[in-house]
C-alpha cells in the first residue's frame, strides 16, 4: 500500500521524462521533416537532372537507347559552334525576343498607368487584360495562325486590305513572321506585366506626386520623374523575367510553323533555341547535343544576367 | 520546376495608405479625385484614358471571341473573304468532332487529373516548407534556402534530357505520372510562402501553442494553416493555371499522344491531325474555356493574387 504513491510518483516522472523528451526531439526534427517531402521530389526531379545535363553533355547519347552513353569531351560543344542553324537560332532567339519583350514592356507600363487612375469598372478592365494569360500558348497560336493566314481571307490581311496594302505571306517571310510570333507573346503577356506594375504604382507615397505638383511638374513629367523612377526595380525584375522568357520561347514557334514542325519555317526563320533543342533531341534524336544546347542556353542567361547587373550598377552610380 | 515566365516575387502587404487630395489641378482639366482612400494617384481618369482602355480591352478579348466565332463556322466560309465576324449554326457539330477525334474529351480529363495534383501537392508541400523556413531554425537553414532560389531561375530546358532519360528508365512515357512528379514541388512557392508566413505568421503565436503543449502535427493544422491561407489560395490559382497550361514538358513526355493533355491534343491539332480548320478552334475553345470560366468566376482574387505577388520595390 504504502509503496503504491512512490510508484505512482515515479510513473509520472517517467512519463514526464518520456514526453519532454518527446516534445524536445520533436522540435529538433520536426523542421526537416517539415522540408522533407518538399526536397526529396526537389532533388530528384530538379537538382539531379539539372547536374546530370552537364554530364550529358559530355557523351553521345542516342533517343533509342538513353542508356548507352559513350564519352566524347567537349565534342558536342565544338559542333554546336560549327553548327550554322545553331547560330541562327541564336540570332532569332534574340531578335524575336527584342521584338516581344521591348514593345510589351512600354506598352504594359502605359496600361498600368492608365489603370492607376480612379477609374468606373476597373476590375473589369484588370480581369480583360489579364484574360490572355490564362489562355494557353497552344490555344493562342493556333488562333494567330488562322488570323494569320497568308491569303486574303486571313484576318489580319483582310485588315491590310481595307487599307490597301497587299496580302501579307506572314509565315514564309522572314521578318513577318518574327513579327507574327512575337504578336502571340506581346498579346498573352502586356495585360500581366501591366498589373505587376501597377503594383508597383499603388506603392509610391503619395507624397511625392504632391510635392512634384507643387514645383509645377505637368502630369507628363510627374510620370517621367516620380513614376518611373520609383518603378526601376520593378522594372529590372520584368525585364530580367522576360528576358528569360524569351530565351526559352518554344511553343509560339512551334506551333506557328506548317505542320507543327521543329524547324521554325520553311527556311528556319523563326526557329528558336528552344526550339533547336527539341530538334536536335527529338527529331535528330542526339541526346547528348540536346544537353549541349541546353548548357549553352544556361550560360547564356548567366552572361545577360552579369550584363544587366552591370547595367543597372551603372545607371545606378551615374543617377 | 517552375515555368519562371511565372515568377513573381515577395507578397507585399498592400500599399494602402490615404494622402489629402490634390492641391494643384494638372494642365489637363480633369476633376480631383474627392476619395481618400489607396496609394498612388487620386485622379480620375478623362476619355482618352477610357478609350484607351476599352482599346487595349477589346485587344485583349478579341482573338478569344473570334476563336468562338470561327469555331462555330464551317472550313468553306472560313475560307471565304471578308473572314466571318459573327456566330453560324456549327459549334456543337465542331465541338463534338474536336471532343472525339481530336481526343478532346480525354485530354481534358486528364489536363484536370494532372493540374489538380500538382496544386494540391505544390500548396501542400511548400507551405510546409515555407513554414520551415519562415519561422523555425535547424542546421542549414541559410545554404537550403539558397539553393531553392538559386534554382528558381533555371530554364526547364536544363533538366529536360535527364529528365526524359529518368522516364524512360522508369517505363513511365505516355503516362501521367510522367508530367505530374517532376512538377509536383516548386521552388517557386517555397520561397512564395516563406516570405508571405514571415509577416503573416507572428512567432508569439507559435511560442504560445508550443506553450500549451502543442505538437508539431497540431501547431500546423490549427496555427499555420489558418494563417496561410490567403497564401495557399493564391498559390493554388497560380499554379494551376500553369500545370493546366504547361506545353515544353508534356510534349516531351507524352509524346504518342495515347494520354494527351490538353496542350498536348493542341499541338496534334496543330500539326495537322485534323485539316479542318473550325474543328481546329473549336479544340482551341474547348481548352480554354475551363480557364476562362474560372477568371469569370475567380477574377478578382486572380487579379489580386498577381499583384499581390509583384515585386516589391
Amino acid at each position: 500500500m504504502s509503496s503504491a504513491p512512490s510508484a505512482d510518483t515515479a510513473r509520472d516522472e517517467r512519463r514526464r521524462a518520456r514526453r519532454s523528451r518527446l516534445y524536445r526531439w520533436d522540435v529538433r526534427f520536426s523542421p526537416y521533416a517539415l522540408i522533407a517531402p518538399f526536397f526529396l521530389f526537389f532533388v530528384a526531379f530538379g537538382l539531379f537532372p539539372l547536374l546530370y545535363t552537364g554530364w550529358a553533355s559530355l557523351h553521345r547519347v542516342e533517343l533509342g537507347a538513353p542508356t548507352d552513353m559513350e564519352w566524347v569531351g567537349l565534342r558536342n560543344f565544338s559542333r554546336l559552334l560549327d553548327d550554322d542553324f545553331f547560330w541562327n537560332a541564336l540570332r532569332n532567339t534574340f531578335t524575336i525576343g527584342l521584338l516581344s519583350t521591348v514593345p510589351q514592356l512600354l506598352m504594359a507600363l502605359g496600361l498600368a498607368h492608365l489603370l492607376n487612375y480612379r477609374l468606373r469598372g476597373s476590375m473589369f478592365f484588370r480581369v480583360a487584360i489579364l484574360t490572355p494569360y490564362a489562355t494557353s500558348v497552344a490555344a493562342a497560336t493556333l488562333v494567330f495562325v488562322l488570323m494569320f493566314s497568308r491569303t486574303d481571307h486571313g484576318l489580319i490581311n483582310w485588315g491590310l486590305g481595307l487599307f490597301g496594302i497587299d496580302a501579307v505571306d506572314w509565315q514564309n517571310g522572314d521578318w513577318t513572321a518574327q513579327l507574327a510570333v512575337s504578336a502571340i507573346v506581346i498579346w498573352r503577356w502586356t495585360g500581366y506585366n501591366a498589373l505587376i506594375y501597377l503594383a508597383a504604382m499603388q506603392a509610391v507615397p503619395h507624397d511625392l506626386y504632391e510635392s512634384a505638383a507643387l514645383d509645377g511638374a505637368s502630369r507628363w513629367q510627374q510620370f517621367l520623374h516620380v513614376t518611373v523612377p520609383s518603378l526601376r526595380p520593378t522594372i529590372l525584375f520584368t525585364c530580367v523575367v522576360s528576358t528569360i522568357g524569351a530565351t526559352q520561347l518554344f511553343g509560339e514557334p512551334l506551333l506557328f510553323s506548317q505542320g507543327a514542325s521543329p524547324t521554325g519555317g520553311s527556311d528556319h526563320q523563326f526557329q528558336t533555341l528552344g526550339l533547336y533543342l527539341y530538334e536536335q533531341g527529338w527529331f535528330n534524336q542526339h541526346l547528348g547535343r540536346a544537353s549541349a544546347i541546353a548548357w549553352t542556353m544556361f550560360l547564356l542567361l548567366v552572361l545577360i544576367g552579369l550584363v544587366n547587373w552591370a547595367v543597372s550598377r551603372w545607371i545606378r552610380k551615374s543617377a | 520546376m517552375t515555368d519562371v515566365t511565372q515568377t513573381h516575387r515577395a507578397p507585399r502587404t498592400g500599399g494602402r495608405g490615404s494622402g489629402p487630395a490634390r492641391l494643384r489641378r494638372g494642365p489637363l482639366r480633369r476633376g480631383r479625385g474627392p476619395g481618400k482612400r489607396g496609394a498612388g494617384r487620386q485622379l480620375h481618369g478623362g476619355k482618352l484614358t477610357y478609350a484607351v482602355l476599352v482599346l487595349f480591352t477589346i485587344g485583349s478579348l478579341f482573338p478569344l471571341v473570334w476563336t468562338a466565332i470561327a469555331a462555330s463556322r464551317t472550313n468553306t466560309r472560313l475560307a471565304q473573304t471578308p473572314p466571318p465576324f459573327w456566330f453560324g449554326g456549327n459549334l456543337f457539330k465542331n465541338l463534338e468532332i474536336a471532343w472525339t477525334d481530336a481526343n478532346m474529351g480525354t485530354a481534358l480529363l486528364n489536363t484536370l487529373v494532372v493540374a489538380g495534383t500538382i496544386t494540391i501537392g505544390t500548396v501542400l508541400f511548400s507551405t510546409l516548407a515555407g513554414f520551415a523556413f519562415a519561422k523555425l531554425r535547424f542546421r542549414f537553414r541559410g545554404l537550403l534556402l539558397l539553393l531553392v532560389i538559386g534554382t528558381m531561375l533555371v530554364p526547364p530546358q536544363l533538366s529536360v534530357v535527364p529528365l526524359f532519360m529518368m522516364i524512360a528508365e522508369f517505363g513511365w512515357t505516355d503516362q501521367l505520372q510522367s508530367v505530374i512528379l517532376p512538377t509536383l514541388v516548386s521552388a517557386f512557392g517555397v520561397f512564395f510562402m516563406r516570405q508571405y508566413l514571415i509577416e503573416a505568421l507572428p512567432t508569439e503565436l507559435i511560442e504560445a501553442a508550443r506553450v500549451d503543449g502543442a505538437g508539431s502535427l497540431r501547431l500546423i493544422w490549427h496555427v499555420v494553416f489558418p494563417a496561410a491561407r490567403p497564401a495557399m489560395a493564391v498559390l493554388a490559382m497560380l499554379t494551376f493555371v500553369m500545370a493546366w497550361n504547361d506545353f515544353f514538358w508534356p510534349i516531351i513526355a507524352l509524346t504518342q499522344g495515347g494520354e494527351p493533355t490538353v496542350q498536348v491534343a493542341l499541338a496534334g491539332l496543330g500539326r495537322g491531325q485534323i485539316p479542318d480548320q473550325s474543328v481546329i478552334m473549336a479544340g482551341a475553345l474547348l481548352g480554354t474555356l475551363p480557364l476562362l470560366l474560372a477568371f469569370v468566376l475567380f477574377g478578382k482574387q486572380i487579379v489580386g493574387g498577381i499583384m499581390q505577388g509583384a515585386v516589391k520595390g
